[in-house]
């Protein structure tokens, strides 16, 4: 008997075209809250694209006859206190959020990901030894370890960036060494290895692809984290420099005049609260889709 | 139990270790000759070579690190660059500070969390679950420092009905210290609440199917009983220790909080150190954390077998 003549029943032709991909996808879109997400988060990323052609003003153009003017049909979002427009500031300070909240994640994965591989997959005194260093930049917590480090490298947002992507390295090695130390009794990784396959290609490409689900959740979850962490070193002036928008450092102006121009802290916290709320709904929905076992 | 607790501290040992290495390198990441980038605006030869002195920065490398970790052991971590006062006595000074900040802010935490937690698990689905899953988003995701700035807003200048900066020992008066404190513990306790929230649901969720929890039920106890007396009690004893892990959320929001206020305690003392190009004060502050943050969890670890027999060897 040929395969041609083998009946294809539907049961199997639905499990072939259903792949866990997009079993995922499906799960995830039944989520409203991860949907919602997804949705406020790509306004975001559009919107710190295109802000050269969608801002009413330029953001870092004063005017002193518009100092700390309230909301009006002009200025919707009002002044802020050397008369720069707010809503646009807003949109430009979307860019060096997202940017920094993706840079630094990906600093964190370009460094975790590979000692974790390396520690699960190697075990013995690689892990020991790795295990131990991560365990001593967790002690140091994230924030405190981030203004120590941007403290040392000097202020800027570049610095910031790679003061939060290094404090958030430990959460992604712990985690792949975790997930490695899951899947590498699997038989598929026993065949890799059994046809003499290096440990490298192991690693990369039979391990890596199947841990992926839990660090994609992660990062997701870390852009979060990695955005809030930039605004406060803006806030407290290690992140973002003048007069160069961030939401970080707006708040920080915005409390100086919290009597005379309450407006000026709204907006950019609000935005903020927007973005982090955003992604984590996203990452919780991802979690939910990918595996789920955590239900 | 003994042996549990000789391995936890041989583990704890190497983490200090790679903890003191760690914050010794942060100084190799200062560009160009670090004694004149401590030194700063200050350009005097003498300040130059004292700080050279002190930091053995003609020394080797590995050479430097040994005189600050024999100083580190000896609870010497150097001299403040600004306020020529030693780092442990300014760390001593402003700790107490954070303690009251942080103790209030994890008790607001429990407060708010806690029954929140439980209530959305025993009402799961209800319009209360609802109502405590928003709570615990909108914790997780608003920043303290902006939340910190509305309450003022709205509790100091529009309302007259807290003090927006400043701080009152307890010791002095502890009602203006209370009224110093109160706004910034719960804007420090906020996140952490929300975090309590999700563990204690989940923990009870998970409890409340438990054959123990139907037992109890099927013995005709009131529910009122059943979640108070069997489940509650199972489902917390995680979630205790938990508060000690969450010191690291506490003390970076200490910080920020701190900053907002106006408070001089321990957030406040890195940041300044950080503007002041103070770097043993920074490098002081780190380890200190991170010693308390390890000693922290090796409690968590110890108080949750003593509280759960089945853990006991």
């Amino acid at each position: 008997m040929t395969d041609a003549a083998l009946p294809v029943s539907p049961v199997t032709q639905a499990y072939e075209l259903d792949s866990p991909a997009r079993r995922a996808r499906r799960r995830l879109f039944k989520r409203k809250a991860a949907v919602f997400g997804l949705v406020a988060i790509t306004t975001f990323i559009a919107l710190a694209l295109l802000a050269p052609l969608i801002v009413p003003y330029d953001p870092i153009a004063t005017s002193w006859s518009l100092v700390r003017k309230p909301p009006t049909m002009s200025h919707w979002f009002g002044t802020d206190e050397l008369g720069r427009d707010i809503l646009s500031r807003v949109i430009y300070g979307a860019r060096a959020s997202l940017l920094a909240g993706l840079i630094s994640v990906a600093i964190a994965l370009g460094i975790g990901v590979p000692l974790g591989l390396l520690a699960g997959y190697r075990g013995g005194f690689t892990d020991a030894l790795i295990s131990r260093i991560t365990d001593a930049m967790l002690a140091c917590p994230f924030l405190i370890l981030a203004i120590a480090l941007a403290a040392f490298l000097g202020p800027s947002l570049t610095n910031a960036m790679i003061a939060i992507g290094i404090s958030a390295t430990p959460i992604f090695i712990r985690l792949t060494r975790g997930q490695v130390l899951n899947v590498k009794s699997e038989d598929y990784v026993e065949a890799a290895r059994a046809l003499g396959n290096p440990g490298w290609r192991i690693a990369f490409s039979h391990i890596l692809p199947n841990i992926m689900p839990a660090l994609l959740v992660q990062a997701t979850l870390s852009i979060a984290a990695a955005i809030i962490a930039e605004a406060a070193l803006s806030f407290l002036g290690l992140g973002q420099q003048p007069p160069a928008p961030s939401w970080g450092s707006m708040l920080n102006a915005a409390q100086r005049f919290l009597t005379q121009a309450p407006w000026m802290a709204i907006w950019p916290g609000l935005a903020i609260f927007l973005v982090v709320l955003s992604l984590n709904l996203l990452g919780d929905g991802l979690r939910d889709a990918l595996d789920p076992r955590q239900r | 139990m003994l042996n549990f607790l000789a391995r936890r501290i041989a583990q704890i040992i190497p983490t200090l270790f790679f903890v003191s290495v760690l914050i010794f390198s942060l100084q190799q990441l200062l560009p160009g000759d670090p004694a004149l980038v401590m030194a700063g605006e200050e350009r005097d030869p003498a300040v130059i070579e004292q700080i050279r002195q002190q930091y053995k920065l003609d020394q080797p490398i590995p050479v430097q690190y040994v005189y600050w970790l024999k100083g580190v052991l000896t609870g010497n971590f150097g001299e403040s660059l600004r306020s020529k006062m030693p780092v442990r006595e300014l760390i001593a000074q402003k700790l107490p500070v954070t303690l009251q900040l942080g103790s209030m802010a994890i008790l607001i935490a429990f407060l708010i969390g806690i029954p929140a937690g439980i209530v959305s698990a025993v009402k799961r689905g209800t319009v209360w679950d609802y109502g405590a899953n928003l709570f615990a988003l909108w914790g997780i995701s608003t920043p303290n420092f902006w939340l910190g700035i509305l309450m003022i807003f709205l509790f100091s200048i529009e309302l007259g009905w807290l003090p927006a900066s400043g701080y009152v020992p307890l010791s002095e008066n502890w009602r203006a210290s209370l009224a110093a404190t109160i706004m910034p513990a719960f804007v420090l306790g906020n996140a952490i609440s929300a975090i309590l929230m999700r563990h204690t649901r989940s923990a009870m969720l998970q409890v409340l199917e438990s054959d123990y929890v139907r037992t109890a039920r099927a013995k005709g106890l009131s529910e009122r009983s059943v979640i108070l007396k069997h489940a509650m009690r199972n489902a917390l004893t995680p979630i205790i220790t938990l508060g000690a892990l969450e010191l690291g959320t506490l003390l970076s929001g200490a910080v920020l909080t701190e900053q907002i206020f106006s408070i001089p305690g321990f957030g406040k003392l890195i940041v300044d150190a950080v503007f002041n190009r103070d770097y043993a004060v920074v490098q002081g502050v780190v380890l200190v954390t991170a010693t308390v943050y390890i000693t922290l969890n090796l409690v968590a670890d110890v108080a949750y077998i003593l509280v759960n027999p089945r853990l006991r060897g």
